[in-house]
């Protein structure tokens, strides 16, 4: 009944002292706001990487060549370089688990046609390849088994490449020239965005693989090969056999390290996963600063609002307040505007992620986890920032809390 | 009467304010008693030491040395916690400006003592402040806040302030300080009725105008008492109904010679005619 009738005092000098409380709870609101507007914010962006990582292609598996580690130490991706041909031939003859097979090599070049140049980069890849990639076209086809056989200079375009040389119509039909090669346009790819650590996946060109390496590329060397399972069950199971396959490809004796590295969706997720869960933290790590600060300001005003009642400090003790209660008024006064602080932090911080969410299109996901922790963590700062406030008035004599000027 | 009637027992106190590095001797040995039933009025030139006692009788601030006993029990022994119930409990304190809260209505102004009784004698807080504040007549006022009152209004809502608690002794600090004489003598009145219900009240005033109410006069003089004497006191109803009486013969008279002027002037009219 006392501690009621407490609240209900602190409850009426806040309400009393508009302006005052206002600008105690900025800092609070400002700070909570943020923490769940940036936290927001790294979280989806967390899950939209996800996303983009399934996006991918279901069920694929990535053979790049191998990072040996000699004696502990990395030699790099590209040093020992091993795949070639023959190891993606050898998988499409033994593996049971691989559905579709495709060597990748790159070479980075200008595309001139249409409107004028662009500079991309071409991939070398088999058939199977939009079908591992879960890549559908936009019009036109994809070359077939015997262009690729034979080499045939013919060239699928990425969407970005399609709308900048042919904005103006559909480029299947027309010829462009890759490092004075003509080649002939069967096919645009459908738009397929941005990759987790923000390449533009549309800006590509795919060709039969002996075509790149024949007439564009004296690079034979592969940089990947992808390989498809025939359901993501048998990813595990997969990897394990590509691994048989690929070490006796290479003729691996039983203690040599792998030299090659094989890698699937959960696996490459795992490292884009890692940054962004640095940049949220990160982002949350500056937030909290304001809401430090938030509770300094709390700490201020009530320090000046100790001195600025002295009087009234003064009056209460006079008539029988004891210093406890002066305390708990106080304590309680900080801890209501800082909890009311953070349920407006909170509405601002809900509403404002979801207004930049749908402004930028960004992906923002507010969770309950931040607003219970911005709840708790505004109810500490009120405790901890009013304490100090609240303990000097306590320890007012009453006299000289009367003589106050 | 006897030694066990004392309310209020002061023994030697003296009362020692250091500023910087010369000594103020407020008090310089007090001994003081006052029985159950009282009305004290302590007079004396300012900076006497009036306020600085009566801030230890109230349990405000402790005496630099001797002692002083409120029903029997030690005051000046007591923790803080122990005064800050001694000043709730026993003790209504009338103070020299109003100190009253500002923004806070006459009601809740009142009401504030019952805030920090832990005894809980009251149920009803509203119900019992404004009972007093019926009891200085201002039933009428209990929204207002200080500065929409009169000096006397706010003056009496301290009192109210100091009363709702029913406490035994009442002590006022100038309570007529700021108010004209026709309030004087009203809030007088009012002490007197409480006086007379039995609540024993000391306070402090430089007007023999207001001591004249009281039965008993002590005089400080510089931080000593120098005269303490009891008196026939004169009642201040009476002075307020006089008082009440000579401004109605007075209004009487003037409504009287305002007729008068106007027959006058009627009769001159008719002459004119
Ligand atoms: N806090 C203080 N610090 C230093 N000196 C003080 C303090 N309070 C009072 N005094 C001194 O003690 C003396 C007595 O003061 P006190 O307030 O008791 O006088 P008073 O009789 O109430 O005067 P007044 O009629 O003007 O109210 C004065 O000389 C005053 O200057
Ligand atoms: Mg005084």
């Amino acid at each position: 009944m006392r501690a009621f009738r407490l609240i209900k005092v602190a409850g009426k000098s806040i309400v009393k002292n508009k302006m005052r409380t206002l600008l105690t709870m900025l800092g609070i609101i400002i700070g909570v706001g943020a923490v769940i507007i940036m936290v927001a914010i790294g979280e989806g962006a967390q899950s939209q990487i996800e996303e983009q990582i399934q996006n991918l292609g279901t069920n694929m598996l990535v053979i790049t060549p191998g990072a040996a580690t000699t004696s502990g130490a990395s030699q790099g991706a590209m040093s020992f370089n091993r795949l070639r041909s023959e190891d993606a031939d050898k998988i499409r003859n033994e593996s049971v688990y691989a559905a579709g097979v495709s060597e990748v090599i790159f070479t980075r070049t200008q595309i001139v046609g249409g409107n004028g140049n662009w500079r991309s980069t071409i991939h070398g890849v088999t058939t199977d390849y939009p079908v591992i990639r879960d890549w559908d076209l936009r019009s036109g086809r994809f070359f077939d088994a015997s262009e690729e056989r034979t080499g045939k200079k013919v060239i699928v375009l990425g969407a970005t490449i399609a709308d900048n040389l042919f904005p103006d119509r559909d480029p299947v039909g027309e010829r462009v020239l890759v490092r004075n090669v003509p080649m002939d346009v069967i096919g645009v790819l459908e738009m397929k965005g941005q990759t987790p650590d923000g390449n533009d996946q549309d800006d590509v060109a795919l060709a039969p693989v002996q075509t790149v390496q024949r007439r564009l590329s004296n690079w034979t060397f592969i940089r990947q090969i992808l390989v498809n399972t025939y359901s993501p069950d048998d990813i595990d199971e997969a990897q394990e056999e590509l691994k048989a396959i690929m070490r006796e490809a290479h003729g691996l004796a039983d203690w040599a390290p792998d030299d090659f590295e094989i890698r699937n969706q959960e696996q490459l997720s795992e490292a884009a996963q890692g940054t962004t869960e640095v940049m949220t933290a990160l982002l949350a790590a500056i937030a909290s600063i304001s809401l430090l600060v938030g509770g300094i300001g709390i700490m201020n005003i009530m320090l000046v609002s100790v001195t600025e009642r002295t009087r009234e400090i003064g009056i209460r003790m006079a008539i029988g307040a004891r210093g406890g209660d002066v305390l708990t008024q106080f304590l309680i006064e900080s801890i209501v505007m800082s909890i009311l602080g953070g349920a407006l932090g909170i509405a601002l911080g809900v509403g404002g992620s979801s207004l930049l969410g749908s402004s930028m299109g960004w992906a923002t996901a507010v969770n309950t986890e931040t607003v219970v922790v911005a709840i708790v963590f505004s109810a500490a700062v009120g405790i901890f920032f009013g304490f100090y406030p609240a303990r000097k008035a306590a320890a007012l004599n009453p006299i000289d809390a009367l003589r106050f000027e | 009467m006897s030694e066990s009637n004392a309310v209020i027992r002061v023994e030697g106190i003296r009362k020692t304010y250091l500023m910087g590095k010369t000594e103020v001797h407020a008090l310089q040995g007090v001994d003081f008693t006052v029985e159950q039933g009282e009305l004290v009025a302590i007079m004396g030139a300012s900076g006497s030491g009036k306020s600085t006692l009566m801030n230890i009788i109230g349990g405000l601030d402790y005496p630099s040395s001797g002692s002083y006993f409120l029903d029997g029990i030690e005051v000046n022994k007591l923790s803080k916690n122990e005064l800050a119930d001694v000043r709730n409990q026993k003790i209504g304190f009338v103070f020299q400006g109003f100190n009253l809260l500002a923004r806070t209505s006459a009601i809740e102004n009142t009401e504030l003592p019952l805030l920090y009784d832990r005894k809980n004698r009251f149920k009803n807080h509203r119900e019992a402040a404004r009972k007093a504040l019926e009891r200085v007549g201002l039933g009428d006022r209990v929204d207002h806040h200080p500065n929409e009152l009169s000096g006397g209004q706010q003056q009496r809502v301290a009192i109210a302030r100091a009363l709702v608690t029913t406490p035994s002794i009442v002590l006022a600090d100038e309570p007529t300080g700021n108010l004209d004489s026709k309030t004087t003598v009203e809030v007088m009145q009012l002490f007197q009725e409480l006086n007379a219900e039995g609540v024993t009240i000391i306070l402090v005033t430089h007007e023999d105008e207001v001591a004249r109410y009281a039965r008993r006069v002590v005089e400080l003089r510089d931080g000593q008492i120098i005269k303490d004497v009891i008196q026939q006191p004169d009642s201040a109803a009476d002075d307020v109904r006089d008082l009440l009486a000579r401004r109605k013969a007075a209004q009487d008279l003037e409504a009287e010679a305002l007729a008068g002027d106007a027959a006058t002037t009627n009769q001159g009219t008719l002459d004119a005619g």
